[in-house]
């Protein structure tokens, strides 16, 4: 499953391959949102902007898929929700540790870093103690 | 003229699945929505002729329609995923009352394991679910309706032995269900210990993948009093719709659906009824998390209180209140849009003539779920107009 970016969210895919975590920032109410969109989630204003944020995050949930996913060969099993200390959540995959639920404690510092797969780069993250 | 939409102005006046679910490599997603819809009419004692409404969802309303002989003045085709069936019943009713349909059909079939005539499964790779879901693997229903769980079951200090009792309580009805796919009782560790299809989803966790169709006819009351079938109608008291997020990151809390309390509370409210008037419950459940979600989010158990409340054998034959059974989506059958079959069950619960029949019931709540967590549609049903 390869992603096809859309203009509103071009900005996005483009920051990954440059190894930057971009999230669009509301001036108008002050919040962080995601996934991008040419309009604020919370208050529907334009005055929008592309941030670079952390990459510091939470493990919030996850399940270990044993199952083949056809086309994704190689991808982590580890499909997760994770929150940006900036507030958005997203679903990514934790790399980095052996699948197991002993790894896996919910609200595990997380950074990001960036895996190229299929000719598309990817955000996701691995625990902290990982990080060299 | 004009009705009531909710109170009993509305019935249920047929009501029929195909005559065999399960595996039926020789029946097509159109053949199993016209059988389904044959046997409802016939039910009902009505024919093609006396339908006027038509509202279905996977094939458009009028591929049904005109593949039965039915001109339609009315159809809806909303298309919310698995609870799509009951935002239907909620929508006729609404037009029945209106007086802009007298007869609806609504009518299921899906080839969900044989994918006979069946569209293929497609992610729109632009869409927001294909841009920042699917590339993780989340693109299957048990890598992504099941991400939120471990967060449900940690912050109430539950965990896999929770889902494995949902199991465990709903075998119990499905082993008095000979339509059922999975009869057999189970016990707790038996679930724990079956493959793991998603952590911390074993296969017992996860429903049935099925064939087979489902079909409802609708009418006013005053009508159902004239029908040969009147005395086994059954009554719309309440409804609820309501939408939250379309990715499931994206949920307000992923511990509890905004869309559930929202459409179960107007279905409450239209109805007029409370949760101890509540004899029957039906909950969606493709995975073992969503009862545990719906037991909380309906406001029948405070939160953290619904795996105690399951493991101590309340929602079982012997409990005071009966859930999923025919043994839901996870033993009976799951096409892969239950809410048919959710319906079908309280109305047969309610006319005395279920498998596993609750002696002396009088009101039947159906709680649904589309798209994974993003659509909610709600239904409070009774065998007395109110």
């Amino acid at each position: 499953m390869k992603p096809v970016p859309t203009p509103e969210t071009a900005s996005y895919w483009e920051g990954a391959r440059l190894g930057e975590l971009r999230i669009q920032f509301c001036r108008s109410c002050g919040k962080y949102y995601f996934y991008p969109r040419s309009r604020c989630r919370y208050c529907l204003s334009s005055d929008v902007v592309w941030s670079v944020v952390s990459g510091r995050a939470r493990l919030i949930s996850y399940v270990i898929n044993l199952r083949p996913v056809p086309g994704l060969e190689g991808v982590s099993p580890v499909i997760a929700l994770v929150q940006l200390d900036e507030g958005p959540r997203l679903m990514t995959n934790i790399v980095g540790v052996d699948p197991s639920p002993t790894n896996l404690p919910l609200d595990l510092r997380l950074t990001v870093l960036f895996v190229e797969h299929s000719g598309v780069v990817l955000p996701v993250f691995q625990p902290d103690s990982e990080v060299a | 003229m004009t009705g009531e939409m909710h109170r009993g102005g509305v019935a249920i006046v047929g009501a029929a699945e195909t005559e065999e679910i399960g595996v039926l490599p020789n029946l097509s997603v159109i053949e199993l929505h016209a059988q389904a819809a044959i046997a409802a009419l016939r039910d009902a004692g009505l024919t093609v002729a006396d339908v006027d409404g038509l509202a279905t969802a996977g094939p458009m309303p009028m591929e049904v329609s005109h593949h039965l002989g039915v001109t339609p003045r009315w159809f809806d085709g909303t298309m919310v995923g698995g609870c799509s069936f009951l935002a239907h019943v909620r929508h006729a009713a609404a037009a029945i009352a209106a007086g802009a349909a007298s007869v609806v059909l609504i009518t299921h079939g899906q080839s969900g394991r044989s994918r006979v005539g069946a569209l293929p499964h497609h992610t729109n790779p632009s869409s927001a679910d294909g841009q920042f879901e699917a590339p993780y693997g989340a693109v299957t229903p048990y890598s992504t309706f099941t991400v939120p769980a471990m967060r449900f079951l940690h912050d109430r200090g539950m965990g896999p032995r929770d889902l494995a009792e949902v199991v465990v309580a709903q075998r119990e009805w499905a082993a008095r269900n000979p339509r059922a796919l999975r009869q057999n009782l189970v016990t707790i560790d038996e679930v724990l210990g079956a493959p793991v299809i998603a952590y911390p989803f074993t296969r017992d966790m996860c429903c049935v993948v099925t064939d087979g169709g489902g079909a409802l006819v609708l009418t006013s009351s005053e009508r159902a009093a004239d029908l040969a079938c009147g005395g086994r109608a059954v009554y719309l008291l309440g409804s609820g719709e309501s939408a939250e997020a379309r990715l499931v990151s994206q949920m307000e809390d992923v511990g509890s659906s905004l869309a559930f309390r929202r459409s179960s509370a107007e279905a409450f409210a239209t109805a007029g009824v409370s949760r101890a008037d509540i004899d029957h419950l039906m909950c969606y459940d493709a995975f073992a998390h969503l009862p545990l979600y719906m037991l909380e989010d309906l406001g029948f158990v405070g939160k953290g209180e619904s795996g105690a409340f399951i493991a101590s054998g309340h929602t079982t034959p012997s409990g005071k209140l009966p859930m999923n059974t025919n043994g839901g989506g996870l033993c009976y059958t799951h096409t892969g849009m239950y809410g048919m079959f959710a319906m079908l069950e309280a109305v047969r619960q309610l006319r005395g003539e279920a498998a596993a029949q609750v002696p002396g019931i009088k009101v039947s709540f159906v709680q649904g779920v589309g798209l994974y967590f993003a659509a909610s549609a709600s239904l409070v049903l009774s065998n007395h107009r109110q």
